[in-house]
């Protein structure tokens, strides 16, 4: 949960900017995103395929792609820069103070080591265990996210392991220095939607016993409904909306962030005969257009969204909800 | 079923059944039988789409691949206009192949990369001899409108388009065929949420303005309540349960589909910290070694000794609501 108190955020991202190297020139990826994490905190970044919400978070722990790189910003975690770190020191804070957890497990185990060995890794490299303590460690971390039998599975081999047990192997090898940070990109979009449920139930689970603060990457607003305490909502490399979950939810006060919600299709309601959608599709980088990145496809744009970008600015009120818009205000008092 | 059961069935689907022999270890010493399809029965009305859902390895994709032959059956009958297609051979099967047409997931794999969108979505029209060649050219604009493409797309190539409109140039080059079925295999899945929306509003409309029936596999529920006339639920090569739309989501009758039901999240934050989920535990057994019995009891929640050893039978628990399982011999509830 938040704290009302403005202590220092955990993590501090302020004004990131990445580009991409193509054969046309540089292309901005990600346009001057801020963010903060609280400690104990779990936040949700929504965004749809290249709105830069995985790039982001690669950037932090100096992972980024040959081509792509940080052009300005900083984010500070625990009072230190991750982004003007040297690279020595910045590997002492990955997987240790920050664990990660990626999409596809099978792409980012290694299929010719053991999972047993895998998981012992961090623990050998940021904690200077013993190969026997940390082998015990090991077997420790495969019980507490869930897989039977964990200590016999120490030396299976990454084959053979189901989709979800391989996530819960990854979270493992997340979670094995009490990261002060989990980050999660799109952990469960490879796996069906019981294992989904069960890896959601177990990060929970961890939650509330570690307390460490989550970064939920996803493009799937539903799954992080029960999960979250505050989403940012990225559209084409800038935060659009960042708001409490309930408020989000709710009243929503950014065009893209409404549209979205409207085009998700409900389980609890009769099918509508028609869904909502947005007209369109995202700008590629590189061509966006000069004002609002979301204009071209929004039902209510007008001239000056075209000629500039509208600022992230709280709501009238203050508060935590914080929209880019220049509708946003009028938007929120139709709503209420 | 009383509305639909005056009409013919469009397909007939009985005891279809598909076997894959796969050979494993580092040298294929060891040989083993896949069961994706185990005596699978329904049919599927003319103008209906007809869902089919189920987690990965369910056998739902074997499901649509064999009903369209593009994997032969071990057995069983798909009937369609009276022929059975699993005994027509290759010649004989190609007018059915041009009116029973298919769309995958991945339109960028689907579409050669050298052709444009126009001849690309010419070609079945000049293989099937479907127009004059003179023709071609305003019938391959129509169907780009139909689609909601400018005409302009016609010069492009695949990579010049985002997924959405490659799925789109996908629906036109099924269409081009004039089909009367069409199998969506998880057409939408790899979509984002905007632009899904945008794909599930057009097959609906085509649908209706064709006449279009279409058997839509994906296993995003939401969507399915969203788009379905009535919904198979598939597990380990075999059908669980088969209800028109609001029944199996209203009153689901098998504890899987109860399970696979309570694992969708909804995008209501209050609603979803409420609410009390029934997870089930495990994994998908693999469909090289099914369980004997019914296939789900080694997850399923209410097992008996009787669902260990005994399969349970296909039957009709109220009209149209199909279900396999023996606790819901009652009629369920």
């Amino acid at each position: 949960m938040a704290g009302e108190k403005p202590q220092e955020p955990l993590l501090n991202v302020r004004d990131l900017s990445i580009e991409v190297a193509t054969r046309n020139g540089p292309a901005r990826i990600v346009d001057g995103i801020s963010l903060t994490v609280d400690k104990g905190e779990t936040l949700g970044v929504v965004g749809e395929s290249g709105c830069g919400k995985s790039l982001t978070m690669l950037s932090l722990l100096g992972l980024l792609p040959n081509k792509i790189s940080v052009i300005g910003g900083s984010a500070i975690f625990k009072g230190r820069d991750l982004l003007a770190m040297p690279h020595r020191e910045l590997r002492k804070v990955r997987g240790g103070e920050i664990g990660f957890v990626f999409q596809d497990p099978m792409t980012s185990l290694n299929p010719v080591v053991r999972i047993g060995q895998q998981v012992m890794e961090p623990l050998l490299y940021h904690r200077n265990m013993s190969r026997a303590e940390a082998r015990k460690r090991a077997g420790e971390l495969l019980k507490l996210v869930g897989i039977p039998g964990a200590e016999e599975r120490l030396d299976n081999y990454p084959h053979e392991l189901s989709g979800g047990m391989r996530q819960r192997v990854m979270i493992a090898i997340g979670l094995a220095c009490d990261p002060a940070l989990l980050i999660a990109d799109e952990p469960t979009t490879a796996l069906d939607v019981t294992i989904q449920a069960q890896i959601v139930d177990i990060v929970k689970e961890l939650r509330a016993k570690l307390g460490m603060s989550i970064v939920w990457i996803t493009h799937d607003l539903a799954l992080i409904a029960g999960l979250v305490d505050r989403v940012v909502v990225l559209y084409a490399g800038t935060v659009v909306e960042d708001a409490p979950v309930d408020v989000l939810y709710e009243n929503p006060a950014h065009p893209y962030t409404r549209g979205l919600l409207a085009s998700i299709p409900r389980l609890k309601d009769e099918g509508a005969e028609k869904l909502s959608s947005i007209g369109g599709t995202p700008p590629e980088p590189g061509r966006r257009p000069a004002g609002c990145a979301f204009a071209p496809r929004c039902p209510i744009a007008r001239a000056e969204c075209e000629r500039a970008a509208p600022a992230l600015e709280p709501l009238k009120g203050g508060g935590p909800h914080r929209v880019a818009c220049f509708a946003a205000g009028e938007i929120a008092e139709a709503v209420a | 079923m009383n509305a639909l059961a005056k009409t013919e069935p469009l397909l007939q689907i009985e005891g279809l059944t598909k076997h894959f022999h796969v050979r494993l270890g580092a040298f294929g010493e060891r040989e083993a039988v896949v069961h994706a399809l185990d005596d699978v029965s329904f049919d599927i009305m003319p103008g209906e789409t007809l869902s089919v859902v189920g987690e990965s390895g369910c056998g739902k994709s074997t499901a649509g691949f064999t009903i369209l032959q593009l994997h032969r059956p071990t057995a069983g009958r798909i009937r369609y206009q009276g022929r059975n297609l699993a005994g027509l051979d290759e010649k004989a099967l190609r007018p059915y192949r041009r009116e029973l047409q298919i769309i995958f997931q991945d339109p960028y794999s689907t579409l050669n990369p050298r052709m444009t969108i126009g001849e690309a979505i010419a070609e079945p029209i000049l293989f099937h001899k479907l127009a004059p060649k003179g023709e071609v050219k305003s019938r391959v604009e129509r169907l780009l409108a139909d689609v909601g493409l400018p005409v302009r797309f016609a010069m492009r190539y695949p990579h010049e388009l985002s997924g959405g409109q490659r799925q789109r140039v996908a629906i036109a080059r099924a269409l081009a065929c004039e089909p009367k079925f069409i199998v969506c295999d998880e057409a939408i899945s790899a979509l984002d949420v905007s632009i899904q929306a945008q794909i599930i509003n057009l097959l609906l409309e085509l649908q209706r303005k064709y006449g279009l029936t279409y058997l839509f596999i994906a296993h995003d529920l939401a969507v399915v309540r969203h788009i379905s006339t009535r919904v198979a639920v598939m597990y380990l090569g075999r059908v669980a349960e088969l209800a028109p739309r609001d029944r199996l989501f209203g009153s689901p009758l098998h504890p899987y589909t109860r399970a696979l039901l309570s694992a969708v999240p909804e995008a209501d934050p209050a609603y979803e910290r409420k609410r009390q989920r029934q997870i089930l535990q495990g994994d998908v057994p693999s469909p090289m070694a099914p369980p004997a019995g019914c296939r789900f009891h080694t997850r399923c929640p209410l097992a008996t000794d009787r669902c260990r050893v005994e399969m349970p039978v296909w039957r009709e628990a109220s009209p149209g609501h199909h279900v396999a399982c023996h606790l819901a011999e009652g009629g369920g509830e």
